[in-house]
């Protein structure tokens, strides 16, 4: 196999290269490897658009027609603030909500300034007086806990320069992390802060991105406090749902409607295109004072997942960590073989919540032997509290000055749904 | 305005490339539906589509052109033929492999060089015939040719692609697609600008189906193959022509497109003779037409709309001829209507409309129209009827130099309409969702290997091997029936009777209403393996047919037939006992009387005995008694 690396030589991306081969020769433009492309592979971009790869034998030749030019230059674009509108903060934290494409190379680029993320979605200029800033640009799945600290803190001081609500842009895959995080971090909130993100790239003329992000804006504009999650409430784009921190799960890999209000009705919608937001029930805003960070995170919590196959070592490698959080089975149950490591676990001092991987519905504890012993051996059963924010709060939980078992049991930020009526 | 009676194609330079499009019979190209269209609607779902931008800030100009008539589009998902896929709910999954074969086994038989990595493209297309605003599609040879009546036509690119949903009907201004057609493959297959008339354009696609139709897995029946048309003449411009369904219609489209430059090029230079120019002014005609009589424009003040004028300097009789021909003023009018509004009045076909000469004047005046001047109308509200008539000012400048390169949608009368500017080359990104696909060698020579006789060898070898003439072989082809009829031959022989079967009952049962296409292969089969055995005659499977189009088994319809074989010695008694009644018309006629006779044991045992055994059998009576 001939790599394409000792064949290219000098010959950069951009340029203009013929390569030749045995029986033909083909004249285009280098690309970069796609990137599931085999190594021996060069990409090329032919004069009516269509990229071919070519492979790199022992008798290929290339050559260079014309080096490519400097990038050109961005051009320069200007969108028109109003400052009479009311000023909504966005915080870039990354995902594919502001990604644009390269056509050059066709390589998806997350927007790397508060310019790249207007510009892609200009029609926000339309509602609001937009303060953009980059906070930081990951894919969600990179995201850890300590960057949760990060927006909290920055979320909190946009606040106090005056700014009506906040909206934080964020990959969908851990968003719903990030807003239980946020929903126990921030204390004293009263305004909206509101995450949103796209399950389509901005970069695609069929993307979500726009509708939930003007979504996004007008909840952040109205007067519904809290810490919320907006996206497309169905397959079509005409309306969002806004759900409640602490209760929202990504429920699809790839449908825009992914994001799902668990053990309770989204909290209301907004219509995008006519600016309307509705709640199903009336909030009175509380004008709560002194906005402040509350505690951090301790990301030393386990998150298990209970399963026939599970071991008394899985059980005690978890127990290492500061708490453990079980996803269990049905009502809140693992195999009670299990049960004597859990209780070394706890009588080191280890918390160990209780929740259940149906995520529908709530654990309980009394109804068979096993959740009996469970709760014997002093698991704390979490109600209908969803796995991920019972494992972020712990994180919270144990930074507090308080006893951990109260903090958890205790209703903070809408975790707990008292009545479940489908 | 003169329009040479007969046009020299030769001399005008004529060029035309076509872009054939089949759909293929697999499973759709990235998902496991089935590529069938149905019925059924299902739900909807409402979406909308917005050009992107690329790096440097620039919209496709097409894309944009598009976007000025709103992106609100709604979806039937039929569950049966779509998936989250075709919705762009889901990623695509890799490409069909029985499409791939396919596409290169035509690129096999054009003898066209394999790309060796093959990658998807994303093509933006958003007039919402894709959910995902492009078409995607894959570069899979290039540097083909075909031999048509000896003449070499260059096949520059191959590509597999997917096909766009279809689009069923437009309900308050939205348009509504179903997504059953949506990512059934298609091969596109371009040839060069090589052709020079419109009979051949007609003969390189009638080559190009027939390759097609050899692989013996493409869809057919209307719709299943489209063709694009690429036609300049020398002075004029590359003009593309979209979605032409019927093949014998070519010349036509060729034809009326090259009457269609030709047209625009004499406007040219009369344009061009009178000093024409076109301002850029739009004026407000609200005041001059505000007791006009006609109910669009009436209706529209009524609604707080306007009417707005152009003016068109030295247009005069160059919208519409002096006998009604239309010239410039339909084609100002499709531009007009890409922003939205219904269309335009222009002053050559005025005053008509419950538009008068009081108020033609009034507009003249304001507009200062000259002798040789036109004007434009256009009513709507003031910022529809402003993007209207830019759009005129625009069309109406490019007619001041002949003819505008565009893509233009084919209509089912031969003509066509303006559709969007032609397409310019930022129209494709790489689809980074699909790895790119190489062609392995051990692919190749299985292909090779299994590469289906071509068209023109089967036509010849069937005139060989089964004594068909050429008119026979090349329909039995043409209509599809090739494969059945060799399995037919191989197993129970009787070509001519096979080949009658399907070029004559065939044609004749589906007149008379019946679904001969219901008729599966097992059936024929069985059919002629009695018919081999001499459980009936050849003539007994007309009515045979008909009741195994009907649902009746084999068994069923030939006892409905009547048709339980009458064996030699049954037929020699049935001979014996008519001489007897007829002894004295055979006496007085002696050899005459077989054909009389024969008409009447025809008719009594019809189906049941073959004609040329009763025919024998009563010869050989008669010659007995005489």
């Amino acid at each position: 196999m001939v790599l394409r690396e000792e064949l290219l030589g000098d010959a950069e991306v951009g340029d203009k290269v013929r390569i030749k081969k045995e029986s033909q020769s083909y004249e285009g433009i280098l690309m970069p490897s796609h990137r599931f492309s085999k190594k021996d592979v060069i990409t090329l971009k032919l004069k009516n658009g269509y990229n071919i790869g070519v492979v790199c034998e022992e008798d290929t030749g290339i050559e260079v027609i014309k080096k490519s030019k400097k990038r050109t230059e961005k051009k320069e674009r200007r969108i028109e603030i109003d400052e009479d509108k009311p000023k909504i903060s966005i915080l870039g934290t990354g995902g594919t909500i502001a990604s644009y494409v390269e056509y050059r190379t066709g390589a998806v680029h997350p927007a790397q300034t508060a310019d790249d993320l207007l510009y892609s979605n200009p029609e926000i200029a339309e509602r609001c007086e937009p303060e953009v800033e980059i906070l930081f640009s990951k894919l969600s799945e990179d995201i850890v806990p300590k960057d949760w600290v990060t927006i909290a803190d920055r979320v909190v001081e946009i606040l106090e320069e005056g700014t009506r609500g906040v909206v934080v842009s964020h990959g969908t895959d851990t968003m719903s992390y990030t807003s239980a995080a946020l929903s126990f971090l921030l204390h004293g909130l009263s305004k909206p802060v509101v995450l949103v993100g796209s399950q389509r790239s901005s970069d695609r003329p069929s993307s979500d991105a726009h509708l939930n992000l003007l979504a996004a804006v007008e909840l952040a504009g109205s007067d519904r406090p809290g810490v919320h999650v907006v996206m497309h409430d169905s397959m079509s784009d005409e309306r969002c749902a806004v759900h409640r921190g602490t209760k929202v799960r990504k429920m699809h890999t790839s449908r825009r409607d992914a994001f799902e209000s668990i053990n309770e009705r989204p909290l209301g919608y907004v219509y995008p295109n006519t600016g309307e937001v509705e709640f199903e029930e009336e909030k009175k805003v509380e004008v709560k004072k002194g906005l402040e960070r509350k505690g951090g995170i301790d990301e030393r919590v386990s998150l298990l997942y209970a399963n026939p196959g599970l071991t008394q070592e899985d059980i005690r490698d978890a127990g290492k960590k500061e708490g453990v959080v079980i996803a269990g089975t049905g009502l809140g149950h693992m195999n009670t073989n299990l049960i004597p490591a859990l209780k070394e676990v706890i009588e080191e001092g280890t918390p160990v919540i209780m929740t259940s991987q149906c995520l529908y519905g709530t654990v309980n504890g009394h109804v068979y032997s096993a959740g009996r012993e469970l709760k014997e051996a002093g698991v704390i059963f979490a109600g209908d509290m969803l796995p991920e924010t019972a494992m972020v709060k712990l994180m919270w939980a144990l930074t507090l000055d308080e006893e951990v078992e109260k903090v958890m049991k205790e209703n903070i930020s809408g975790e707990y749904t008292c009545r479940r009526v489908r | 305005m003169t329009m040479s009676e007969k046009i020299d194609h030769e001399e005008l330079g004529l060029k035309v490339g076509l872009e054939i499009h089949q759909q293929l019979d697999t499973e759709k190209l990235f998902c496991g539906c089935p590529s069938e269209m149905v019925e059924d609607e299902d739900g909807t779902v409402l979406r909308y589509l917005r050009p992107t931008e690329s790096e440097l800030g620039d919209v496709d100009r097409a894309a944009l052109m598009e976007a000025q008539k709103g992106l609100k589009f709604r979806y039937q998902t039929p569950e049966s033929s779509s998936c989250l896929v075709e919705l762009d709910e889901e990623p695509p999954h890799g490409p069909d492999e029985e499409a791939l074969d396919i596409a290169i086994t035509m690129a096999l038989f054009m003898d066209a060089e394999m790309i060796e990595e093959i990658h998807f493209m994303r093509k933006i297309v958003i007039d919402g015939s894709n959910t995902t605003g492009f078409q995607r599609t894959a570069l899979l040879a290039i540097d083909g040719a075909l031999d048509v009546n000896g003449k070499k036509i260059g096949i520059p690119t191959m590509c597999l692609e997917e096909d766009a949903a279809r689009s069923v009907e437009e309900e308050d201004g939205v348009k509504v697609y179903r997504l059953d057609r949506s990512g059934i493959p298609l091969v596109e297959i371009a040839t060069d600008p090589d052709i020079t008339s419109p009979q051949e354009a007609k003969e390189v696609a009638q080559k190009i189906g027939a390759l097609f139709r050899s692989t013996k897995k493409v869809k057919r029946g209307i719709g299943s193959i489209r063709e694009d048309l690429n036609v300049s003449i020398e002075e004029g411009a590359r003009v593309e022509m979209k979605g032409v369904q019927e093949l014998y219609m070519l010349p036509e489209y060729v034809e009326k497109e090259v009457t269609r430059q030709v047209t625009l090029l004499e406007i040219r230079d009369v344009l061009d003779k009178r000093d024409a120019k076109v301002q850029e002014k739009i004026y407000d005609v609200t005041e001059d037409l505000k007791e006009c009589e006609s109910s669009i424009i009436r209706g529209n003040l009524k609604r707080g709309k306007g009417v707005y004028a152009l003016k068109l300097e030295g247009f005069d009789g160059q919208l519409r001829g002096e006998d009604g021909e239309a010239l410039l003023g339909p084609e100002l009018a499709e531009y007009a209507k890409k922003t939205g509004v219904a269309g335009i009045f222009h002053s050559d076909e005025l005053p008509k409309f419950g538009i008068t000469e009081k108020e033609m004047k009034a507009v003249e005046e304001r507009l200062d129209i000259g002798e040789k001047d036109a004007y434009a109308l256009v009513t709507a509200a003031e910022e529809d009827s402003k993007d209207a008539l830019q759009n005129v000012i625009e069309r109406a400048k490019m007619a001041l130099k002949g003819v505008p390169e565009e893509t233009r949608q084919a209509r089912p009368d031969g003509t066509s309409v303006f559709l969007r500017p032609l397409s310019g080359e930022a129209r494709m990104y790489p689809e980074t969702d699909i790895p790119p696909k190489k062609v392995e060698s051990t692919r190749l020579k299985r292909l090779t290997d299994e590469l289906p006789e071509r068209p023109d060898e089967k036509i010849e070898r069937y005139q060989e091997e089964y004594g068909l003439n050429e008119q026979q072989s090349r329909q039995l082809f043409r209509k599809g029936y090739d494969l059945l009829f060799e399995k037919i031959v191989e197993e129970h022989g009787s070509p001519s009777v096979a080949t009658n079967m399907f070029l004559h009952t065939y044609p004749d049962l589906e007149k008379e209403g019946f679904e001969v296409k219901n008729i599966n292969k097992e059936e024929l089969l069985e059919i002629f393996r009695r018919f081999r055995s001499k459980e009936f005659a050849k003539e007994g499977i007309p009515d045979i047919l008909k009741g195994v189009s009907q649902g009746r088994s084999v068994d069923e319809a030939l006892d409905a037939a009547g048709l339980e074989s009458v064996g030699e010695e049954d037929i020699r008694e049935k001979v014996v006992e008519l001489i007897q009644d007829r002894s004295d018309f055979v006496e007085e006629r002696k050899m005459g009387a077989i054909g009389p006779l024969m008409g009447v044991l025809m008719k009594e045992l019809k189906g049941k005995a073959d004609g040329e055994k009763i025919s024998e059998i009563l010869k050989e009576e008669i010659e007995k008694r005489i």
